[in-house]
C-alpha cells in the first residue's frame, strides 16, 4: 500500500470538492431559477465532462495551461511556475472533470425547494442572499451532501486526466489510480490488487452512504414543511 | 428497464458469436511493439505490406503493459520489447516460441529540448539539465520503462542525479515523456533517440545523443508468440523474418537504433 498516493488522492478529492461547492453553488442556483432561453446551452456545457473522454480534457488542460499558451504565460508570470505536473494543476483539471457531479445534484435540489418558502422569506424582507443561506441551502442539504460526496468520489477515481497532466511525481501528483496502474505495469500484481480492493470497498461505502442519505435512513434534517 | 437490459445482453451475445466465429485472415499479422518503435516500425510495416500483400496491424504501448496484455491472452503474433527481460519471460512461460527470441537493435538515449529554450544542448550535453531554466525534465517511469532506467543511470553516470532529481517528471511510456517535452509542458526530456529524430521532434527541437557507455545497453528483443488454438500464421513468420532483413535494419539504423555488433548470447 502506498500511503503517500492515498494521501495525495484524498487531498486532491477534498480540495476539488470544496472548490467545486463554491463554484458550483452559484452556477446551480442560476440553472435552477434562471428564466433565460439559452439556459440549455449552459446546462450542456456543464454536462460536457460526463461524455467527453478524460483524454480530451487532459489534452486541453495540458495544451491550454502549458507555458506556450496565453493562459499558461499569465499564470507563469503570476505564480512563477506552470500548471502541468503540479498539485494545483491537478486541482484545476479535477474541477473541470467533476463539475457536473457537483452542479447537477445541486441544481436538482435547489429547484425542488418549495417556492412558497422562498417567497415568504422575500416578503418578510430577507435579501436574496439571506434567503439562499437560510432557506434554500438548509432545505436542500441532502443535495449538497450528495454533490460533495459524488464529486469527492469521482475525483478519487480520476485516472485519464491525471495520467495526462500529472507527471507521476511521488507525493505530489501520484494518485491512487496512477499508483495502481504503475504497479500493474511493474508486474507487482499483489500491490495493485491490494490498493484496488481498498478503493473498491471505499467507493462502495461512499455510494451506500449517499443512497442511504437520499432515502433518509437517518433523520439528519427536519421533514419538509407541508 | 429490464427490456432494455435484455436488448443489450442480446446485442452483446450476438456480437460475441460473430467475433469468435470470424475466421482469422491468413495474411494478417498482429504486432505489439514498444513505443520507441512508433516511427520506425510504421515504415517497416508499410514496406512489408507493399512487398508481400499481407496486412500488418501494429499496436504500440509500453513494454510492460504489452507484456501483461499478452499474458492475459491478447491476440498478438509478434512482440517487440524495449526490454529483453519481458521477451525472455514470455519464452520461459511458453507464451513465445522457443528459440525465436533475438536482439534486433539497441536503443539510444537523447536529451531533447525545444529549439526556443535557448540552451544549446548539442554542445552543453548533460550540463544543460543543470541550468535553472530547466524546471521540469521528463523521463519515462524508471519503475517499468527501460528508457527511464537508462535515463536515471545516465544522470548518475555524470554525477548530476541529485541536482536533477527534484525536477524530474515521469511519463508512463517513453513516448509520453517525449510528448511532455515536445508540447513545452516540460522544459526538456531524456528520451529515446528514435523519437528525437522523428520528423516532428526534429523540426521543433534540438538534441544531444547520450553516449552509450553512460548506461546499461538498451537491448531490444523480438519474439514470435504462440497461440494454443491455432498454428502461427505464415504472415507472422514472414514479418518476423522481415524485421531482421536489410531494409528493416537500414530503417532502424536511420531511426536512431544501433543494429550492428549486437550481442545475441541471450538464450541463456
Amino acid at each position: 500500500m502506498n500511503w503517500n498516493a492515498v494521501r495525495v488522492s484524498l487531498e486532491l478529492a477534498l480540495t476539488t470538492s470544496f472548490f467545486l461547492l463554491i463554484i458550483g453553488a452559484p452556477l446551480a442556483y442560476w440553472i435552477a431559477y434562471s428564466q433565460k432561453r439559452w439556459k440549455f446551452l449552459v446546462e450542456a456545457v456543464v454536462a460536457l465532462p460526463l461524455v467527453l473522454p478524460p483524454t480530451v480534457l487532459g489534452f486541453y488542460v495540458l495544451i491550454g495551461s502549458g507555458p506556450r499558451s496565453p493562459f499558461g504565460k499569465l499564470y507563469q508570470q503570476l505564480f512563477g511556475s506552470t500548471l502541468p505536473f503540479t498539485f494545483e494543476g491537478l486541482v484545476v483539471a479535477s474541477c473541470l472533470y467533476s463539475l457536473p457531479f457537483t452542479v447537477q445534484p445541486l441544481a436538482a435540489a435547489f429547484s425542488a425547494v418549495d417556492r412558497r418558502l422562498m417567497e415568504a422569506s422575500w416578503t418578510l424582507g430577507v435579501s436574496q442572499w439571506g434567503t439562499f443561506v437560510r432557506v434554500i441551502l438548509p432545505a436542500s442539504l441532502p443535495g449538497v451532501i450528495t454533490a460533495f460526496v459524488l464529486s469527492f468520489a469521482h475525483t478519487l477515481g480520476e485516472f485519464g486526466v491525471v495520467l495526462m497532466v500529472g507527471g507521476n511525481i511521488e507525493g505530489v501528483t501520484r494518485t491512487v489510480s496512477i499508483d495502481i496502474y504503475d504497479n500493474v505495469q511493474a508486474l507487482d500484481y499483489a500491490a495493485a490488487g491490494m490498493t484496488s480492493a481498498v478503493l473498491l470497498v471505499f467507493s462502495f461505502v461512499v455510494l451506500a452512504l449517499v443512497y442511504a442519505a437520499n432515502r433518509q435512513i437517518w433523520k439528519l434534517w427536519p421533514a419538509p414543511l407541508k | 428497464m429490464h427490456v432494455l437490459a435484455r436488448f443489450f445482453l442480446f446485442g452483446y451475445l450476438t456480437l460475441l458469436t460473430f467475433c469468435s466465429a470470424a475466421p482469422l485472415p491468413k495474411n494478417e499479422v498482429r504486432v505489439a511493439a514498444a513505443s520507441d518503435l512508433t516511427f520506425a516500425l510504421e515504415k517497416i510495416a508499410k514496406r512489408f505490406e507493399q512487398l508481400t500483400g499481407n496486412r500488418a496491424k501494429v499496436s504500440f504501448g509500453s513494454s510492460g503493459n504489452l507484456y501483461a496484455q499478452i499474458r492475459d491472452g491478447a491476440p498478438f503474433d509478434v512482440f517487440f520489447s524495449a526490454d529483453l527481460e519481458y521477451a525472455r519471460r514470455l519464452q520461459e512461460e511458453q507464451l513465445a516460441l522457443a528459440g525465436s527470441l533475438y536482439v534486433y537493435a539497441r536503443g539510444r538515449l537523447a536529451v531533447w529540448t525545444r529549439a526556443e529554450s535557448g540552451l544549446d544542448v548539442e554542445s552543453l550535453g548533460i550540463k544543460a539539465l543543470q541550468s535553472s531554466s530547466m524546471r521540469k525534465i521528463a523521463i519515462a517511469n524508471p519503475r517499468h520503462a527501460p528508457y527511464g532506467r537508462a535515463a536515471i543511470e545516465t544522470l548518475r553516470h555524470y554525477g548530476v542525479y541529485e541536482n536533477v532529481l527534484p525536477r524530474l517528471i515521469y511519463g508512463e511510456s517513453i513516448s509520453q515523456a517525449a510528448q511532455f517535452a515536445q508540447s513545452g509542458a516540460a522544459d526538456a526530456g531524456i528520451i529515446a533517440l528514435s523519437l528525437a529524430v522523428s520528423p516532428e521532434m526534429k523540426a521543433s527541437g534540438i538534441h544531444w545523443e547520450v553516449p552509450e557507455e553512460a548506461h546499461t545497453p538498451l537491448n531490444q528483443a523480438v519474439v514470435l508468440l504462440r497461440h494454443d488454438k491455432r498454428a502461427t500464421a505464415p504472415a507472422a513468420r514472414r514479418f518476423f523474418e522481415w524485421v531482421s532483413g536489410e531494409y528493416s535494419r537500414s530503417v532502424l539504423r536511420s531511426s536512431g537504433f544501433v543494429v550492428d555488433g549486437l550481442t545475441n548470447e541471450v538464450q541463456k
